[in-house]
This record gives structure tokens, C-alpha cells and sequence, in this order.
């Protein structure tokens, strides 16, 4: 199974886990869910969709993240996914 | 001329210093995917930074990327994520002439492949023996339009302890000057690392000052206010070109006249002329307050 890890839990930071996956999940846990929740996944929607990634599952641990750095974060978890992460 | 008095060193894998990166009133910002960015997190920060960079329109500020050496393994992809049109100025460590050299015509080839229609400029870092040796050269290489002292890893190749007097760093930082001066272009002096010690900071510019660097980096945001107001002009400095600029134009072309009792020649109004410039360029206030 294929694995990418990025980011931290620092203020303004989020950590994504991408894994390999049969469908498109997406998991969501924010300090600012109940606002920005929608937003920061049409951001990870947004992103695989210009890598035309479906068959993956997104966990992201938002800590008040802005846009570029989801997307940052999301794009260096998919370069990092390799079997030798598993 | 180019002319900055601060720039601020801040790591590419920090979100929240990324963006308030402006605010902390640098001339310059350094992003910095060397020294300050882990082995395992540089891929992550290049990411970051470039994300970042495509977000944000840093109008009120320089853009430098300081990436990592010529010969690390991180050089080319560091150099291929970096060189946009968002990005200013390559700030190169370990720099020497033949690598200086390299990343001049690295860049123009990018440049041209990208379509980028500005030059990027490089700053290189000297920090080793060899580099220091080779500054005469160094300065003279297309789009060098500063050199920055780096006084840790040049005292670690010279052996020698680093001390608040600085000794061990005056030839390097007043061949720096003098180079720099020679050619119209910014002397960069190297951090104060004490981010706590303000009085030393305060001293260790005023030196670097006193032998001709006209700007100095900073490591921490609270260092910046304070080198910006050592290497402006001061109010009376500013008010004292300004009246020698006002006496010029009454002297009806006089090469040579007094203001105040003193000999006013072309060196002095040379002077004047540089004060007022670095003055306009840093928003300070232009006038004399008693126009005799």
C-alpha cells in the first residue's frame, strides 16, 4: 500500500496522509471545522482533480491552515507516496 | 544603486512565518530552503514556498531565495521550483567565482526557457577563505548586485572562534565594503545570532556600518527595526544634505562654497546627493528644517 506523509501540527499548519485506496474518501479534522471545513476540502478536491487522482484516501489534521498550504501539504504527501512509506 | 538595509532570513517550512513575511518591515525577505530547513523536509518546503508564492503578491518587499549549495544534491531541484517571476534574487551560500559563474548562465538559460522577461540577481555568500580571496571577482559577475558576509561558516574555515568584538571578521567585511562600493552595489553583513541581545546587535551594526556595509541580515523579526534605523540616515543627516542641496542651487554653479562656515566641494555634495536618495528610497522625510 502506498503512503505519503506531509506537514506538521503547528499553528497555521496541516498534516495530510495520502494513502492508496479503491475510491476517493476524504477525512477532515480542522480547529476551524465548523467554518472552513467545506473550503479546505474543495481545496484537496480541487488538487487531485488536476492530478486526476480518484483512488486515494485523504486525512487531513488541519490546524488553521491556509489554502496554499493544504494544498502544499497535499501535493508533497502525493510525492512521498512510495511502498517504502507502507 | 541598489540600496537595502535589512534582510530578514525566514525558513520556507513554516507556514506561519511564511505568510507574515511582510510585515515585519525588511527591505528584503530571505526564504531560506537551506541551513534552516531540515534534510527530509526540503522537498516539502520547496512545495510550500512555491504554493506560497503563486498565492501572494509580495509587492512591498524583495523576494530572495536562498538555496542550497551548487553541489548538494539539492541544488537543481531547489532551482527548478524557485526561478519564476515571483522570485527576485538567488542568494547562493558557499558561493565561489566559478560557481557564481555557473548559476549566471544557469539562470539565463531558465530565464529564456520560462519566458521571463526580468533578470534575477544573485547575491552570493561569502563564507569561506576561498570565496573571501576571490571577492574582486566574485562582484564583478553579471547580476551579482550584492555580497553577503557569512560569519559563521567563513570563521569555521578559517578556525577561529567568533567574538562580540568582531576582529575575526574585519578584513572580510571591509574587503566586502570596499568591493561593493566599487561597483555600486549593496555589502551585506552577516546576522547577529544572539536574538536576545539587543545592545549587541545595536553595536555589532554600528560597526558594520562604520566600515562601509550598508546592510545586514536578520534571523529573528525583532532584529529588523533596529538595523533599519542604525543604516538609515539619520534626521540630522537628512536635514544637513538637504540644506546643501538647497545652498547648491543658490550658488549659481560654484564648484566651491561655505555653508555654516565650512568648505562645501563635490565630495560633500556627493554625499548630500546619497543621503537624500536612501532617504526617498526608505520613505523617510525629506527637508531642511531651517532653510537659511
Amino acid at each position: 500500500m502506498k503512503i505519503g506523509i506531509a506537514g506538521s501540527f503547528d499553528s497555521c499548519d496541516a498534516l495530510i496522509t495520502v494513502i492508496e485506496n479503491d475510491k476517493l474518501e476524504i477525512e477532515i479534522e480542522s480547529i476551524v471545522e465548523n467554518q472552513f471545513k467545506d473550503e479546505i476540502e474543495k481545496v484537496i478536491r480541487t488538487t487531485l482533480q488536476a492530478l486526476d487522482l480518484n483512488k486515494v484516501k485523504v486525512i487531513c489534521k488541519d490546524k488553521g491552515a491556509l489554502n496554499y498550504t493544504i494544498r502544499a501539504r497535499l501535493l508533497s504527501a502525493i510525492a512521498r507516496m512510495s511502498d517504502d512509506n507502507a | 544603486m541598489i540600496m537595502r538595509r535589512s534582510l530578514l532570513f525566514i525558513p520556507a517550512s513554516k507556514p506561519a512565518m511564511l505568510q507574515n513575511a511582510e510585515i515585519f518591515g525588511a527591505d528584503s525577505i530571505i526564504f531560506d530552503l537551506e541551513d534552516s530547513v531540515s534534510v527530509d523536509e526540503k522537498d516539502s518546503a520547496r512545495i510550500l514556498l512555491s504554493q506560497f508564492l503563486i498565492s501572494f503578491n509580495l509587492d512591498k518587499v524583495e523576494v530572495c531565495v536562498r538555496v542550497n549549495d551548487l553541489h548538494s544534491p539539492f541544488f537543481v531541484d531547489d532551482l527548478n521550483a524557485m526561478i519564476n517571476k515571483k522570485v527576485d534574487t538567488i542568494v547562493l551560500p558557499k558561493a565561489n567565482v566559478r560557481d557564481v559563474e555557473f548559476l549566471d548562465k544557469f539562470l539565463l538559460k531558465m530565464e529564456l526557457e520560462r519566458n521571463i522577461l526580468k533578470t534575477i540577481n544573485i547575491i552570493p555568500i561569502i563564507e569561506t577563505c576561498e570565496a573571501v580571496n576571490q571577492i574582486n571577482e566574485i562582484v564583478k559577475i553579471n547580476r551579482v548586485n550584492g555580497l553577503l558576509l557569512g560569519g559563521e561558516d567563513l570563521t569555521n574555515d578559517l578556525e577561529v572562534s567568533r567574538t562580540i568584538d568582531g576582529w575575526e571578521i574585519f578584513y572580510p567585511r571591509t574587503k566586502i565594503a570596499y568591493a561593493c562600493k566599487a561597483r555600486g552595489i549593496d555589502a551585506i553583513d552577516t546576522p547577529y545570532i544572539n536574538t536576545l541581545d539587543e545592545e549587541g546587535l545595536i553595536l555589532d551594526t554600528k560597526k558594520a556600518k562604520s566600515l562601509g556595509l550598508n546592510a545586514k541580515c536578520a534571523i529573528h523579526p525583532n532584529q529588523v527595526s533596529v538595523i533599519n534605523e542604525i543604516l538609515s540616515p539619520s534626521i540630522e543627516e537628512i536635514e544637513y544634505a538637504s540644506r546643501v542641496m538647497i545652498a547648491v542651487e543658490k550658488s549659481n554653479d560654484k564648484g566651491v562654497f561655505s555653508l555654516d562656515g565650512k568648505m562645501i566641494d563635490k565630495p560633500i555634495i556627493n554625499k548630500a546627493k546619497k543621503v537624500l536618495e536612501k532617504a526617498k528610497k526608505f520613505g523617510l522625510k525629506v527637508g531642511a528644517k531651517d532653510e537659511k
